[in-house]
């Protein structure tokens, strides 16, 4: 993928009020702009009221083995007679949770590297894109398992790892962006009133440099979601939470018996994921930048 | 291409690869309790633990272990697994075929359904098919590969039974020759095609944004008036162009695809490496589960060097930056 960001200035987005505006009315106005939005808002009010919205405990057998949709069941129950439907809600909570803390370390990390490279240029530029590049290569998926393979499964790992392993794309950004805006007006402005390289970039450049870094972010997460989801399918998922991959791993063993069971859990990731791209492609769109 | 960029990028393996050995060293020596417990999970007896302690020389001082692990992985050496009683190698080499199979299936399949599908987009622009392409495009990209594995045994294996449910072979089947080829690319189908999925999106997508660009540019436009044939201006002035992201983009989705191919692998009970990491981890014989990220990771990055120096041949615009 790294031909499609490295070394792409996106536009440059202009800092006064009246177009920051504009763009979420930019994201709106495209039919796939809004049922991004929409999807995303869902999944995230569905995580947070999932207590309220699933109508048993996830883990609790509350109904009859393996048994079909029914008026009871939305979504059937499992082979130890837990509801399908909860179990789907909570999973929402789950891969949210992840998407969400991973998604404020990618940030966190990738703006770091991205702004220190693009800003001081020269050996330092080098010596991050280097590191960068090492770390864009590494298998995230194969790179996980062997964590749980050392540490055993758990969520706060699994944060870690995916965490401290997607943030090349994003770093790459910033940086290309603060490479562009190094060279505008008001960066020199700012510098000739005497500011220190760390107050222009945390004032002036990253503010400008980070919408579309959140654009992509918005791809970056929807990998995420599938990448815990694909571990949670192997098995090797927290077995203290509820998620979607779990539910997966469950139908695969009662494929022949249970066609209900692996349809839900697997549409709730694609409208996810879905989501999330859709948002991603939109904002980008309307920040009048290139995917 | 010039022979110095292809010799910079060569030179750039080193420090990738020291990246994966010094990651994996480090987490090894990150697990909680004595290190040769990383190395050789928990079910070893006291010969086996002090064989793996001096192979990987877990009494030396630390700088030397180092040297010791990098030596004995670029060796392709991965010590030996306590479960199965072989050498690591052993065992990989052993499931290797099965997963090349069907990765280099799906890779010849998603680049070319792919590069079809973007093509076939990106030339229909604002009519129903290309928003028909583009939305089953958008779908595949987005679904979770178990999931259009389950859909697909559902609905063509056990439904329809036009596919078989499982395995690389039929059970007890003693074919050999031409009817054995038959039956293995009969079992092949549906794995490689649930595999290829997510790739044909990715290379579609992104086929059909760099074809529009260039379909939209002033030698494609040149082309046009001097009343070239619109295939023609599609394949030789347009696609030629857009073809070099799209190659590091195969290139870059090898992790991926392998990744998913594990997945597959279960889904499917394909007897590759994915299915063994996956029963390594039910029986904690690390040796293995190592042994498959190292190999994975080494493949890779060889996987992106490869891709990138096609890259530069096929746009020889491209500088080292």
């Amino acid at each position: 993928m790294s031909a499609t960001t490295d070394g792409l200035p996106f536009e440059p987005v202009p800092p006064d009020a009246g177009q920051r505006r504009s763009v979420p009315r930019g994201v709106l106005s495209s039919p796939s702009g809004l049922l991004g939005a929409a999807l995303t808002t869902t999944l995230v009010v569905v995580a947070i009221l999932a207590p309220v919205l699933a109508p048993y405990d996830p883990f609790g057998i509350d109904g009859p083995v393996l048994h079909p949709p029914s008026g009871a069941h939305l979504l059937g129950t499992d082979a130890l007679g837990r509801d399908v439907f909860s179990g789907v809600i909570h999973g929402t909570r789950t891969s949210l949770l992840i998407a969400g803390v991973v998604g404020v370390l990618v940030l966190l990390i990738g703006s770091f590297v991205g702004a220190v490279s693009g800003y001081a240029g020269r050996w330092a530029d080098d010596v991050l894109m280097r590191f960068t590049e090492a770390f864009q290569v590494l298998p995230r998926f194969f790179l996980a398992i062997v964590v749980i393979a050392f540490f055993g499964p758990g969520i706060d790992r699994l944060i870690i790892v995916l965490g401290c392993t997607s943030w090349p794309m994003l770093a790459r950004l910033v940086r290309a962006e603060v490479l562009s805006l190094k060279q505008r007006e008001f960066v020199a402005a700012a510098q000739a009133h005497g500011a220190s390289g760390v107050r222009v970039v945390v004032r002036e450049i990253l503010p400008n440099a980070l919408p579309p870094a959140i654009a992509l972010l918005g791809l970056i997460l929807a990998q995420v979601i599938l990448i815990e989801a694909g571990l949670g399918f192997l098995g090797l998922g927290d077995p203290n939470a509820m998620s979607w991959g779990y539910l997966a791993n469950e139908a695969q063993r009662f494929l022949r018996v249970a066609w209900w069971l692996p349809m839900s859990p697997g549409l709730a990731i694609l409208l996810a994921v879905l989501g999330l791209n859709l948002l991603g492609d939109a904002l980008t769109d309307a920040l009048g930048g290139r995917r | 291409m010039s022979w110095g960029y292809a010799a910079r990028r060569i030179a750039q393996l080193f420090p990738t690869v020291a990246a994966i050995l010094l990651a994996s060293f480090l987490l090894i020596h990150l697990a909680p309790g004595d290190p040769v417990l990383a190395l050789a999970g928990e079910h070893g007896d006291a010969e086996y633990y002090a064989f793996m302690r001096d192979k990987f020389g877990l009494d030396e001082p630390l700088y030397q272990q180092v040297l010791t692990y990098a030596g004995n992985v670029l060796t392709a050496d991965f010590g030996v697994s306590y479960v199965q009683g072989r050498p690591v190698l052993d065992v990989l080499l052993e499931r290797l075929p099965a997963t090349l199979l069907l990765t280099g299936a799906a890779l010849l399949l998603s680049t070319t359904v792919g590069l079809l599908a973007g093509m076939f987009t990106a030339t229909r622009r604002r009519r129903w098919p290309d928003l028909t392409v583009s939305g089953v495009l958008l779908t595949l990209y987005a679904a979770p590969v178990f999931w259009l594995g389950q859909l697909a045994i559902l609905g063509l294996a056990l439904g329809a039974g036009w596919f078989p449910v499982q395995g690389m072979t039929t059970a007890g089947s003693d074919a050999d020759g031409l009817a054995r080829i038959a039956d293995v690319a009969h079992h092949l189908a549906l794995p490689a095609i649930v595999l290829a999925s997510q790739e044909i999106a990715a290379v579609g997508r992104l086929t059909r944004v760099g074809l529009r660009d260039e379909l939209d540019s002033d030698h494609v436009r040149l082309a046009r008036s001097k009343g070239l044939a619109e295939r023609i201006v599609v394949v030789k002035y347009g696609l030629r162009r857009a073809l070099a992201p799209v190659v590091t983009v195969i290139g870059g989705r090898i992790g991926h695809l392998v990744a998913g191919a594990v997945i597959v692998e279960v889904v499917f009970g394909w007897p590759g490496i994915g299915r063994l990491l996956v029963t390594a981890m039910q029986n904690r014989d690390v040796p293995i589960v190592l042994g498959v990220f190292l190999l994975v990771a080494i493949a890779v990055v060889v996987a992106n060097l490869i891709t990138d120096l096609c890259y530069a041949w096929l746009d020889p615009r491209v500088r080292y930056h």
